[in-house]
């Protein structure tokens, strides 16, 4: 019943703002607020949708997102992310990396529970 | 008995005579074919010019009055010729390796081309000269009287003064026609010296049919002479060794230094080898010329009636016997001596007069020098021609100063010494390398002083410039200054002693000033090239100018200016001439072509001198060789001046590049600075904008509510912070910030660190150790940014320290004139990789959480202690994190603060 979702992203405060808003919409949701192994963490989580930041200490967002569309388990796996940057470049690199969906902080709160509930859906 | 007119007309004839000869002679030079023009013999003959009238009519006149003591005024100059392997053949070398005009030229030439020696010896030869001159008038004019008197005692023509004026003026009328009707480069004047040998012939026969007539027309042959020998005075003069040597040295410095000599000697000779012929020719000249002088004298005292002059024995002993043919042959042999002389002094002295005093003088005066060629040559003849006339002059004036009554050897004697001065500095200059112009110029000055004032003055008899008082006494009455008793040298024969005293102070200062005067570049370069003249054998440039040298020409012509360039102009140049080919005449107009052409490529020096190398007889002196460096030193230095330039260039050019990478890092740089910024700015907004959006859910429980607002409240204060800082550091990176410079302890300023890094967040326990006595260490520096540094570093080890026990230990000390603060934990440290990176903006190593800031802190340390002068560094290997902060016990205000590291 409940779909799950997966949080990286280091900024406590941020965090807390999006557990606050998916939980209200029915998730479930997780956190971690660390690069270098949140890889095991996504393995042993196995979300509906993960949520990553890009700008992690120890380990890159993108760098992440590589190692996870290569392993087939989780190549399927919906993504969103999470950057400071906007530009096109930045989203243009996201996509190719397979992001599922691009969004940059700061971002409204109807749009990122309406982003994370289309993804689920696909 | 011979009327005056004709002996007038007889004189003209003879003169257009010498005239036409001359122009002759001039006329075959001017086509190439000297040919006999330059052979021994009549350079020989040229030397003749020594005989003046003064030997002509005075060597009996002497021997008549000093018995044989003439003699030596012929050994000296036979000496030097006999010797002329050992100084002449180097002075002739010289000569022509340096193309020397005058003796002036050649001395001021030696001593670094100085213009100031040139003048001084031009002066001395003129004054010299002057005496000698006013003899020649006074030995014409006398030898007039006589024929027009027919008396042996002389003078019947109503005015002396007016027949020596008309002398004069012809004279010089004759010179300047002869000397200066052109000007040639190398100051030669074949015609000039073609008319004196004439004249030498001249002179040497009417001397020997006067003697041969004497000896067996008026006497009964040699044992005649003999015995009217015996009877004579001239038997019974003694013979003074002293005077003998003396006379005898400087009537061989003579002949080195008479500026005539000179000239017919060095000047106008055209072969070295000529000299061999001359040292046995000339000295059988001399021979000749004086076989006959003690029978004339013996003879002329024992038949003319008493009081006869015997200086015109000459003249007057045919006169006497009613032999007026031979009488006029006698005349013309003096004439002859007179003229020749005269002519070649004043042509010798104008040259010198003209090159060192009124050429320099002229062009000095007008301003920007001379305009065109043309200009210089007008100037040199006028100048040369004026001078000639001023000579000549000057001899008149001597001539009726002295009163024409001076006996003619003795005024030639002082002439002799005068010129003598030239002899050390001649001398020295050929021979000793370390003579220098400082020391020629004192030495010919101090000897042609002491001549002056013991010699020449005192020679205008009492009335003349030296006061008999003065003569007697000495100047101020003081002895040892009396002209003739320098230095209380007293009884000694007057020519004597001035020789003496002028010869060995000249001498003597010249040396001396040598020894301790240092001689310049040019100076020192020509001494080489004098005192080692015959290390370069003029022989192997004996070029002459056929078609094998036009080859030559063409070889040396297509190295300079390129295969091509230099066929076509050859090419072009023998079509001009009509000939096929390459290959010109290399006629004296197309030489000058090729040398103006070359000119344009290597410069005029170096053509004149790579042209001199195939031209005949022509030798590259070391003026043109210094012309020939200067030229290439122009030539390096622009190369030199290209070389840096292109270096510059690439310097520039590494410049720009440099600049231009370091513009691109800046651009990278600014670009992930900006990036850093906008995360910075972007992660706080996240949170508020989330949470305010939350705050909007009216459902929301109360105390949501208030953590909401309170995260909301935490992350302005961060935006505020990250603000405050950017421009703080934006600030102090660009040096301007206004520094609050005043007294303070080090002590309160750590303790007021302390105090502000724990009132926040003391969730920790969390020591601090100090060592309080050692930190009262006062400092004039801006202490709040100070302060600054040392809260940031307290609250990082706060944060920061991962130890159970987190301690902090602050020690200060004074080290000359800084104060040193540590600041070190006892956690785990910085690891190494990031230990150089931890000043760096931005660079915040552990997790935005625990740090609370943006990675600006350290930055703005490095910052803040470059403004104050001083430095912050990380201190490895000590345990946990340690910082150390120096900073001068005394901010300078003007002081331009170091770069931070």
């Amino acid at each position: 019943m409940g779909r799950r979702v997966l949080l990286i992203e280091d900024e406590p405060h941020i965090a807390e703002a999006i557990r606050f808003l998916l939980t209200r919409d029915g998730w479930t949701v997780a956190s971690h607020g660390d690069g270098s192994d949140a890889m095991d963490v996504i393995r042993r989580e196995v979300p509906d949708v993960l949520v990553l930041d890009v700008k992690l200490p120890g380990r890159s967002g993108y760098d992440i997102l590589g190692e996870l569309r290569a392993d087939p388990t989780l190549a399927a796996l919906p993504v969103l992310v999470l950057s400071a940057r906007s530009r096109q470049e930045d989203r243009d690199m996201a996509a190719e990396i397979g992001a599922s969906h691009f969004m940059t902080k700061p971002f409204g709160n109807a749009e990122i529970v309406a982003a994370l509930r289309q993804m689920a859906q696909t | 008995m011979v009327p005056f007119n004709i002996l007038v007309a007889v004189c003209l004839a003879y003169v257009c005579l010498l005239f036409l000869v001359a122009f002759a002679a001039e006329r075959r030079a001017e086509r190439g074919r000297g040919g006999w023009l330059r052979s021994p013999i009549v350079y020989t003959l040229s030397l003749s010019i020594y005989c003046t009238a003064w030997t002509f009519y005075g060597a009996v006149g002497y021997a008549a009055r000093s018995g044989l003591e003439f003699l030596t005024i012929y050994l000296g100059p036979t000496l030097v010729l006999i010797g002329w392997w050992v100084l002449l053949r180097k002075l002739v070398r010289i000569g022509r390796s340096q193309r020397v005009t005058s003796i002036a030229d050649l001395i001021s030439s030696r001593y670094g081309k100085s213009n100031l020696i040139g003048v001084i010896v031009t002066v001395i030869a003129v004054v010299a000269a002057t005496p000698y001159i006013a003899l020649q008038l006074q030995s014409v004019t006398l030898s007039f009287g006589v024929f027009a008197s027919g008396t042996p005692e002389g003078w019947a023509l109503p005015d002396q003064g007016a027949t020596a004026l008309w002398v004069a003026g012809g004279l010089t009328l004759f010179t300047i026609l002869f000397g200066t009707r052109n000007l040639d480069a190398d100051e030669r004047h074949h015609g000039v010296v073609m008319a004196i040998a004439l004249e030498a012939v001249v002179k040497l026969v009417a001397l020997v049919a006067v003697g041969i007539f004497v000896v067996w027309g008026v006497a009964d042959g040699w044992a005649d002479v003999a015995a009217r020998t015996r009877a004579s005075p001239i038997a019974d003069w003694p013979l003074q060794p002293g005077r003998w040597i003396g006379l005898t040295f400087v009537s061989a410095a003579a002949i080195l230094t008479l500026p005539r000599m000179f000239q017919v000697m060095v000047v106008e000779n055209s072969d070295e080898r000529h000299l061999a012929t001359a040292s046995w020719a000339f000295p059988l000249y001399l021979m000749l010329m004086s076989l006959f002088v003690v029978p004339i004298a013996v003879v002329g005292l024992s038949t003319l009636p008493e009081g006869a002059n015997p200086d015109l024995f000459v003249l007057t002993l045919p006169l006497a016997e009613g032999q007026g043919k031979l009488a006029m042959l006698a005349f013309l042999g003096g004439f002859s001596s007179a003229t020749s002389m005269v002519i070649v002094a004043a042509i010798a002295l104008a040259t010198m007069v003209s090159n060192h005093v009124v050429t320099p003088l002229w062009l000095s005066l007008r301003e920007g020098g001379a305009r065109a060629p043309g200009d210089v040559r007008g100037l040199v003849l006028m100048s040369r021609r004026v001078s000639i006339a001023a000579i000549l002059a000057l001899g008149y004036i001597y001539y009726s100063l002295s009163g024409g009554s001076a006996a003619l050897a003795s005024i030639g004697l002082i002439a002799f010494v005068g010129v003598a001065q030239i002899l050390p500095a001649m001398l020295g200059g050929i021979f000793w390398r370390g003579a220098t112009g400082v020391g020629a110029a004192v030495g010919l000055t101090t000897g042609f002083l002491v001549w002056l004032y013991s010699l020449y003055l005192p020679s205008f008899g009492p009335d003349g410039l030296l006061s008999a008082e003065l003569v007697a006494t000495g100047p101020w009455g003081i002895g040892w200054l009396r002209p003739r008793a320098l230095f209380g040298v007293d009884g000694l024969d007057p020519l004597l002693h001035a020789l003496f005293w002028s010869l060995s102070l000249n001498a003597g200062s010249f040396i001396a000033v040598s020894l301790v005067t240092f001689p310049g570049p040019v100076e020192r370069m020509q001494g080489l090239a004098f005192v080692n003249a015959f290390d370069h054998d003029p022989g192997a440039r004996g070029w002459s100018r056929g078609g094998a040298e036009a080859e030559d020409l063409l070889i040396m012509a297509q190295g300079i200016l390129g295969a091509e360039e230099a066929q076509g102009f050859f090419q072009s140049e023998a079509e001009a001439q009509g000939k096929a080919g390459f290959l010109p005449d290399t006629t004296p107009d197309f030489i000058e072509k090729l040398e103006r052409r070359l000119a344009g490529a290597v410069g005029a020096a170096t053509a004149h001198a790579m042209i001199a190398q195939f031209a005949v007889g022509a030798a590259v002196s070391a003026q043109d060789l210094m012309a020939v460096a200067s030229e290439a030193q122009q030539i390096l230095e622009y190369s030199t001046q290209l070389e840096a330039k292109s270096e510059e260039l690439a310097r520039t050019a590494r410049q720009l590049q440099e600049a231009n990478e370091k513009l691109k890092d800046l651009s990278v740089q600014k670009d992930a600075f900006l990036s850093q910024i906008s995360h910075e700015l972007r992660t706080p907004m996240t949170s508020i904008r989330a949470f305010s959006e939350i705050l909007g859910d009216p459902d929301l429980p109360a105390e949501m509510q208030k953590k909401y607002a309170s995260v909301i409240h935490d992350e302005t204060i961060r935006l505020t912070r990250l603000l405050d800082d950017l421009l703080d550091l934006s600030v102090l990176e660009n040096r301007k910030v206004q520094l609050n410079v005043k007294v303070a302890n080090l002590h309160d300023l750590i303790g007021r660190a302390v105090q502000a890094a724990s009132s926040t967040r003391a969730q920790r326990s969390f020591a601090i150790h100090r060592d309080m006595p050692s930190e009262h260490i006062p400092v004039i520096t801006d202490a709040d940014r100070l302060v600054q540094v040392f809260i940031n570093l307290v609250s990082n080890a706060r944060k920061y320290c991962d130890a159970d026990r987190p301690e902090l230990t602050i020690s200060a000390r004074r080290r000359g004139g800084r104060i040193i603060v540590d600041f070190v934990d006892n956690g785990s440290g910085i690891p190494k990789e990031a230990q150089r990176l931890i000043f760096e903006k931005f660079a915040r190593l552990t997790d935005t959480a625990q740090a609370g800031g943006a990675g600006l802190g350290l930055a703005i340390c490095r910052e803040i202690m470059a403004n104050l002068g001083g430095t912050i560094a990380y201190l490895p290997g000590q345990g946990g994190a340690a910082f150390r902060v120096s900073v001068p016990v005394r901010l300078e205000a003007q002081l331009e603060p170091e770069a931070a590291e």
